[in-house]
């Protein structure tokens, strides 16, 4: 039987080609239409922007993994525009085109990366309020600004990214707004140091923006998206009083969260990580879960960056190959192991030099929306607060939405936590149900 | 709040309909990118709290459902416009 890799980023690539590389023919599924993942998805087809402009000063990197995707197409199953909805012992469950098929596979890599993490605030389910990377999505697969002034809010490396990214493609951006104060970010720049290049081009975007003029505010407390239908201004707070800027669109987003629903429907444990504030399913360096033939990498088990996913792809699709008992490369093994390790000392500093706001999702008024799928409220939640979080799930519907929780969950974890009185782990954590995605009715009683 | 161009601006035009009036889009645009440069929102919350436009851009928050003629409910942002799609708006 075969091995599956789930989504075809960076990690995934990675692994489908060192699996090629043992002799394998893996089944290689995504639901975009096409090979990328999230930081090198590719515009569709007409669009003419070089990969400088698509891709900024990462795109060296994306050019040698499209073009090592490319030349894998002929030696892998590739199903692209189809979603794994469902993991079951030694099956996936996909659909495309409305059409279900059962995949079966004696190993599965889920390569499933991540989504924005947010925090509610009033006023963000109006039009013209988008993630920051819905924002970059925009910009980078449509050539399009998400208005005429856009302010960004938020906290971690993404928020400067993508800032810069706009005002370089001559975007008008109204405000950055960071969460994190700078001293924060300047006391853990020791560590940031140590990755290199990711952390000075970071210095540059801010550089460069304060340099174009645009209004940089860091430490502050948001208040509310002003508008009535429509956004029309942003309400913040710093040490100095009450402020308010002018923008017809806002793009939000505290760091990334992994999507670990398949994962989760797999069965694999999940521990609570407290430099990430979340539940992340486990597995060992090698990308080896408690599940016999369940293999994670990538941003969809941790947040670590591209490169780190990268390098986690090709290094689980070793232990596959391994676990079939076909030869190992174990230099390559090796380097791989050493490589990931100093990542990881980048990204611990990283994690906290942009720390989760949890107070500010804890803080929330009762009377902002929440779970913007049912329009719920943080009072309704504190209402129903009881220990675990998804017997609050039963009580308020939240987290039982068309999005599953994946946007309202971690800032809804923090209010009942606090409402509790418990710490953030002791809540518990929203489950996974199949469908992950929303599918026609049909499918799913026939799967 | 409108769509604004900045790139990509030279694709041939794609005729389609939004809530059966004519309107126009580019061949490579989403329906999400289709309707937001012709209009304000895409969808109305079932629980009265208003317009929505979309969220995420990526197929998670599920904000962005509309109606095809022939095709039912789909992801406005994963579903790119085609010449003559009848879009409506729920
Ligand atoms: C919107 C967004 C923008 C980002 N932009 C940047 C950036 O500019 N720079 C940067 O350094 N980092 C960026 N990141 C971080 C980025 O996630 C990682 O750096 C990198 O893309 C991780 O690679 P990956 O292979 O782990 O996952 P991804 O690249 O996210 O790839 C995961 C793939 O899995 C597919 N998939 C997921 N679930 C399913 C399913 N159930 N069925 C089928 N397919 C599925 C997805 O369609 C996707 O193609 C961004 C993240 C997001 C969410
Ligand atoms: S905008 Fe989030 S699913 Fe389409």
């Amino acid at each position: 039987m075969t091995v599956a890799v789930v989504g075809a980023g960076p990690a995934g690539t990675r692994a489908a080609e060192v699996l090629v590389q043992a002799g394998l023919r893996p089944v290689v599924i995504d639901e975009a239409p096409d090979n990328g993942g999230r930081i090198y998805q590719r515009p569709p087809a007409g669009f003419r922007r070089s990969d400088g402009d698509l891709y900024g000063t990462e795109a060296h990197k994306a050019q040698a993994l499209h073009r090592r995707f490319d030349q894998l197409r002929g030696a892998i199953d590739l199903r692209a525009s189809t979603l794994v909805w469902d993991v079951r012992p030694q099956q996936l469950l996909t659909l495309r085109d409305g059409r279900s098929e059962t995949i079966g596979f004696e190993q599965a890599i889920l390569c499933t990366g991540a989504m924005d993490r947010v925090i509610p605030l009033p006023g963000w389910t109006l039009p013209g309020v988008y993630t920051l990377g819905g924002a970059q999505v925009a910009l980078k697969t449509q050539g399009c600004a998400i208005g005429q002034a856009v302010a960004f809010l938020g906290t971690g490396p993404l928020l400067w990214l993508v800032a810069y990214q706009y005002a370089k493609a001559g975007a008008r951006v109204a405000a950055v707004l960071d969460t994190t104060d700078f001293a924060t970010k300047a006391w853990r720049t020791g560590g940031l140091l140590r990755g290199g290049r990711t952390f000075l081009n970071g210095l540059r975007y801010v550089g460069w923006l304060r340099w174009r003029g645009v209004r940089i505010v860091e430490g502050v407390v948001p208040e509310a998206i002003e508008g009535d239908g429509e956004v029309t201004g942003l309400r913040y707070r710093t040490r100095h009083g009450t402020h308010h800027i002018a923008c017809d669109a806002v793009g939000i987003g505290w760091g990334l969260k992994p999507e670990t629903q398949l994962a989760d429907l797999a069965g694999v444990s999940f521990a609570f990580d407290p430099v990430q504030r979340g539940w992340l399913p486990v597995r060992n360096e090698a990308g080896r879960t408690d599940i016999r033939g369940i293999y994670l990498a990538g941003d969809g088990v941790r947040i670590g960056g591209a490169d780190v996913a990268e390098l986690a792809g090709a290094r689980v699709a070793w232990a596959v190959v391994e676990d079939r008992g076909l030869p190992v490369d174990h230099a390559a093994v090796a380097r791989l192991d050493r490589a990931l390790q100093r990542q990881a000392k980048f990204r611990q500093a990283l994690d906290r030099a942009f720390p989760y706001p949890h107070r500010l999702a804890a803080g929330m008024a009762d009377d902002t929306i929440l779970c913007r799928c049912e329009a719920i409220t943080a009072g309704a939640m504190r209402a129903a607060a009881t220990a675990e979080v998804n017997r609050t799930k039963a009580l308020t519907r939240i987290g039982m939405g068309r999005c599953q929780g994946r946007v309202c969950g971690p800032a809804a974890a923090e209010v009942l936590a606090a409402a509790l009185g418990c710490p953030v782990e002791q809540v518990g954590r929203l489950r996974g149900q199949p469908p992950v995605k929303p599918i026609p009715m049909r499918t799913a009683a026939a799967g | 709040m409108r769509l604004v161009r900045l790139a990509e601006t030279a694709r041939p035009a794609v005729a389609f309909t939004l809530d059966g009036a004519p309107a126009t889009a580019l061949a490579g645009d989403t329906l999400l990118t289709a309707i937001l440069a012709n209009a304000e929102h895409v969808r109305t919350s079932e629980f009265g709290d208003g317009n929505r436009a979309g969220f995420c851009w990526m197929g998670a928050c599920q904000d962005c459902w509309v109606l095809v003629q022939g095709e039912g409910r789909v992801r406005a942002c994963s579903t790119y416009v085609a010449q003559g799609m009848a879009v409506l708006r729920p």
